[in-house]
């Protein structure tokens, strides 16, 4: 009985058991399947997303830094360049107590105050995890002593790496332009332009002149190494590589040679000088004066230093050949002289008396001529020898500002020249429509008679002066001014004419003539091509700072200097060949004959017969038509 | 005795099917160890050799009769509680926890001890009040479960307070814990969670946080899970081939010979491999629910249920980590982890498996 009562209740025990047992098996087998679904989602239906975590986990790419091409002269003299050196930068993220930091490492490397200014300067303009440059260019013995104390000072590295150097500091400074340090807007650029990717690891970019323009260029494409890490970031091999491409080495059109004696020959003076072979629109010569030291706006400029060029009276950081804009004064002579060949509004054989001054019809104010008493009878070749500005009152009278306008504008008066430079700006040439839309005036008969003499509303730049020059030296054929002769791997380009004005050749011809006879006695430039080798084509002009009354004389010694006129020459040589057009622009150097055209002088001299600048010989005055 | 007899003698008391299972699991450390530690032979030596003392324990335990096992239940418990409260009191600090005894000859870890002592003084509590089972007894069998795991929760030891917990919860479960009880003790925790929440300190409150999301902590403990599941879902269907995981290999992966072992052997072998691996441990753990289901005694019912459940709760626990569904908690992944105190305790828990299969099946013979 009692045997029976047991079994019967150790078989309800078993059965018991057993359902919990059975609950359990159920227990794990759900849990085994979600381990199993885990399993699946992570492998694969996540497998795509962790395998990218996983190899972003090992490859580390790392950029390599293209080399930037090197600028060099038509002739390969070298004009910037890369010189491998140290530089000290700092991560200011990276460090906790910044100014004991700087303290520390101005024991081991000198920190000059002007170092310290800078490094303040791009603290303050850094993104974040931006590595700065604390110092430059370590002497030897500097690396030395910091790379022994590197230990000290997590957060700072030495970096070795290539610095842009422009070797002619001052004398190519408006031409080359500077690279510098990328900041937020280029780098936004970029971006716009898909460009980051290339720029990942480069530090600088062209920042003016021909390094902007050139920037894709002289930058070349960053090659990448992918560097398989391990958990500690220690590179364990190299998973591949892609070399990068040099930045192109660019050749300039420009004669280094001849771009130093033109820097020189303008001494003290401000100014701008442009040369341009006129067979093919290469500038030989590129002078804005004053220049700046490039050098200094590669690691960021010191404020100091700065202030002194932004705020210096003779703002050297304008670049007056590109960006400076003058009345043109008589050099516009030659060209108003085609004009009324053109319109047949004038034949050569015309002549005026000119009794030194003009009157418009109906009126008696008079435009004076620059010489006092007049000239006496003057045709068309006269007029510009001697420079007649009562000539011109009445030719301009004539034509009409509109005429004018049209004839002009087909030189390129008034219109940017395409250079490859950035910020070129266009100059003036005015038309009736033009002052109605500006000014919202009519255009008066009186604005005209001023503009004949280019003393109205017209400006040029120095370039484009340059630019129409060597077009007149082409007989109408125009091609546009380059600076760059060849970029490395390209093959170079035939220049092809931009336009051809098809002016008649007696046209041509006359004004050439005539132009000579400038730089010969009785020509207003004679002076200063007393005894030159070859026959050379010119014409001085004055630009006026400020008006001067009516019945008032300039007095340049009245003024102050930064009032007194501007002084110009354009001029091409050989005139029955010419090889090189030019154009001057001294500002207040007062006449176009006494300053502009002695510079040149000097630059032709240099060019065509390979003279070093020498003192000139002076001519007697007497000799001379003292005029602009 | 001729040799075949030997032969006989010795494998008497062996499960082949379970031993087999075993084996397979045991391969695949090998394996895997090798790779994890860089090709390097020395670990895969020192598992040889945890293998081979594992292995001496298992055969030592299946060849012993049930009631020697029985009559060690409560002198292994006390001596267990008292290295627990020595531990307590004089334990050796490592790794910020107090764990290690230094009793002269080495250094000893009794929590390791409690993980069979603990079901195992359950099983025999519960076998001796078989006849008259009322709720005092489980009370006090939870008593016997509760005080050792608070003592191994104050190490602080969370994975292996856990893994105690757990078989003790399931000696409690198979003997029939009424389910009124388990529900209210649910619906307790439940109810009171919000109001311990409330009373946490703020840090108490960001670790617990963090162990239910990884990305809080990228860099700590977050770090592991993240990695983890970067070498598990890199792995891909097929895996990246046999000493070839990135995540292995290039150090991404932090304990990777230990807790993280899993991963190492996923990322080289794929969801192919993952699914193998999963497949040894549902044979062998489908093995012992076998032994549990046919064991004749209520003390060995008890015990095989609880010790097959453990291996269970072990494995997923671990593999469920490592893939980010659980937090960590500092479980290995049994018999495929590195470490020999480990293997030691599940080859003595399948060591009891075996006693409970081979003796029964000579009682029936």
């Amino acid at each position: 009985m009692i045997q029976k009562v047991e079994l019967k209740n150790n078989q309800r025990e078993i059965h018991f058991f057993r359902q919990r047992l059975f609950m359990g098996l159920i227990f794990a087998g759900l849990l085994m399947l979600l381990l199993l679904a885990r399993v699946f989602y992570l492998q694969v239906l996540r497998h795509d997303h962790f395998d990218t975590l996983a190899e972003s986990n090992r490859i580390y790419v790392v950029p390599i830094i293209p080399n930037r091409g090197v600028i060099t002269d038509r002739n390969g003299v070298v004009l910037a360049r890369n010189y491998a050196g140290y530089t000290l930068e700092v991560t200011p993220d990276n460090i906790r107590d910044l100014d004991h930091t700087i303290t520390e490492i101005g024991k081991l490397v000198e920190i000059k105050p002007k170092d310290l200014r800078r490094f303040k300067k791009l603290l303050a303009e850094r993104r974040s995890l931006q590595t700065l440059p604390i110092r430059t260019r370590l002497t030897d013995e500097e690396v030395a002593r910091f790379a022994a104390q590197r230990y000290r000072f997590p957060g700072v590295e030495l970096k070795a790496r290539l610095f842009r150097e422009y070797p002619n500091i001052e004398m190519t400074s408006h031409l080359l332009g500077y690279i510098g340090r990328i900041n937020q807007q280029e780098l936004d650029e970029l971006d716009k332009n898909e460009l980051l990717a290339n720029y990942m690891g480069s530090e600088y970019i062209g920042k003016t002149g021909i390094e902007q323009h050139y920037e894709k260029e002289l930058h070349g494409v960053t090659g990448f190494e992918q560097i398989e890490v391990d958990a500690g970031g220690r590179a364990v091999r190299m998973v591949s590589r892609t070399p990068p491409q040099s930045g192109r080495n660019l050749m300039l059109t420009i004669d280094a040679g001849l771009q130093e004696v033109a820097v020189q020959a303008f001494g003290d003076y401000r100014g701008a000088l442009i040369a341009i072979d006129p067979a093919s629109g290469e500038v030989l010569a590129f002078v804005s004066k004053p220049g700046y030291d490039p050098n200094l706006f590669i690691d960021g400029i010191d404020t100091e230093s700065w202030d002194a060029l932004n705020n210096s009276p003779d703002v050297p950081l304008n670049n007056r050949a590109l960006r400076g804009q003058y009345p043109m004064g008589s050099t516009i002579k030659p060209f108003m002289a085609l004009a009324g060949l053109h319109f047949d509004t004038r034949s050569p054989d015309f002549s005026i008396s000119d009794p030194g001054y003009y009157t418009l019809q109906g009126s008696s104010h008079q435009y004076r001529d620059w010489k006092v008493g007049g000239h006496g009878r003057v045709d068309m070749f006269k007029s510009v020898v001697v420079s007649c500005d009562t000539y011109y009152y009445g030719l301009a009278t004539e034509l009409g500002i509109d005429r004018m306008h049209d004839y002009l504008d087909q030189f390129g008066f008034g219109r940017r020249t395409g250079i490859d430079l950035e910020g070129e700006v266009q100059g003036l040439l005015p038309s009736t429509a033009w002052k109605m839309k500006r000014h919202k005036q009519i255009w008066y008969p009186g604005d005209t008679v001023s503009a004949g003499i280019g003393q109205g509303y017209q400006l040029a730049t120095p370039l484009q002066m340059a630019h129409v020059t060597a077009t007149l030296a082409n007989g109408g054929v125009a091609y546009r001014p380059h600076l760059v002769k060849e970029v490395q791997h390209n093959a170079p380009s035939v220049p092809q004419p931009l336009f051809d004005l098809k002016i008649p050749a007696q046209h041509a011809d006359l004004i050439r003539r005539a132009m000579v006879a400038v730089t010969h006695p009785g020509g207003t430039a004679a002076g200063s091509f007393y005894s030159a080798a070859y026959p050379v084509a010119g014409k001085t002009g004055t630009a006026q700072v400020i008006a001067i009354k009516q019945g008032e004389k300039y007095d340049e010694n009245k003024i102050s200097e930064y009032n007194r006129d501007h002084a110009w020459f354009i001029a091409f040589a050989p005139a029955d060949k010419p090889r090189i057009a030019l154009a001057v622009l001294a500002e207040n150097g007062g006449h176009g004959s006494s300053t502009a055209a002695p510079i040149a002088r000097k630059v032709l001299d240099y060019y065509l017969l390979g003279k070093r600048p020498q003192p000139l010989k002076r001519a007697r005055m007497s000799d001379e038509a003292e005029g602009d | 005795m001729n040799l075949r007899q030997l032969k006989q003698r010795f494998l008497l008391h062996l499960d082949p099917v379970l031993l087999s299972g075993l084996a397979g699991l045991l391969l695949v450390s090998l394996l895997t160890l090798y790779s994890a530690s860089g090709g390097s032979g020395a670990r895969v030596l020192a598992q040889l050799g945890n293998i081979a003392v594992g292995f001496a324990a298992l055969w030592i335990i299946a060849n012993m009769p049930l009631h020697w096992l029985m009559r060690l239940a409560l002198p292994m418990y006390v001596l267990g509680m008292a290295l627990l409260v020595g531990v307590a009191l004089f334990g050796e600090i490592s790794h910020g926890a107090r764990r290690w005894l230094d009793v002269g000859v080495a250094n000893i870890q009794p929590s390791e001890l409690m993980k069979i002592a603990v079901p195992l003084m359950m099983a025999w509590y519960f076998e001796r009040h078989e006849a008259t089972l009322t709720w005092r007894n489980h009370l006090i069998a939870a008593l016997l479960l509760v005080m050792p795991v608070a003592l191994i929760l104050r190490q602080p030891d969370l994975g292996t307070s856990i893994l105690i917990m757990a078989s003790g919860f399931f000696v409690l479960f198979l003997a029939g814990l009424p389910w009124r009880i388990i529900v209210s003790l649910i619906v307790t925790a439940a109810a009171s969670a919000p109001f311990l929440w409330h009373a946490l300190h703020d840090y108490q409150r960001q670790r617990i946080l963090m162990l239910f999301d990884p990305s809080q902590d990228a860099l700590g403990k977050g770090y592991h899970t993240i990695q983890g599941m970067i070498a598990v879902g890199s792995g891909g269907l097929m895996g990246k081939g046999y000493l070839a995981g990135t995540q292995t290999h290039l150090d991404f992966l932090p304990e990777r010979t230990t807790d993280f072992i899993f991963a190492v052997w996923s990322e080289e072998f794929g969801f192919i491999g993952s699914l193998l691996l999963l497949a040894l441990y549902v044979f062998v753990i489908g093995r012992g629910f076998f032994i549990t289901a046919n064991a004749s005694t209520y003390f060995t019912r008890l015990m095989a249920g609880s010790i097959t459940l453990t291996f269970f709760i072990y494995t997923f626990v671990n593999i469920g980590m490592v893939t980010g569904i659980l937090p960590v908690v500092g479980v290995p992944l049994p018999l495929v982890s590195y470490g020999g105190t480990s293997l030691l305790t599940l080859m003595l828990g399948f060591g009891v498996l075996m006693s409970i299969h081979t003796h029964q099946r000579l009682v029936k013979t």
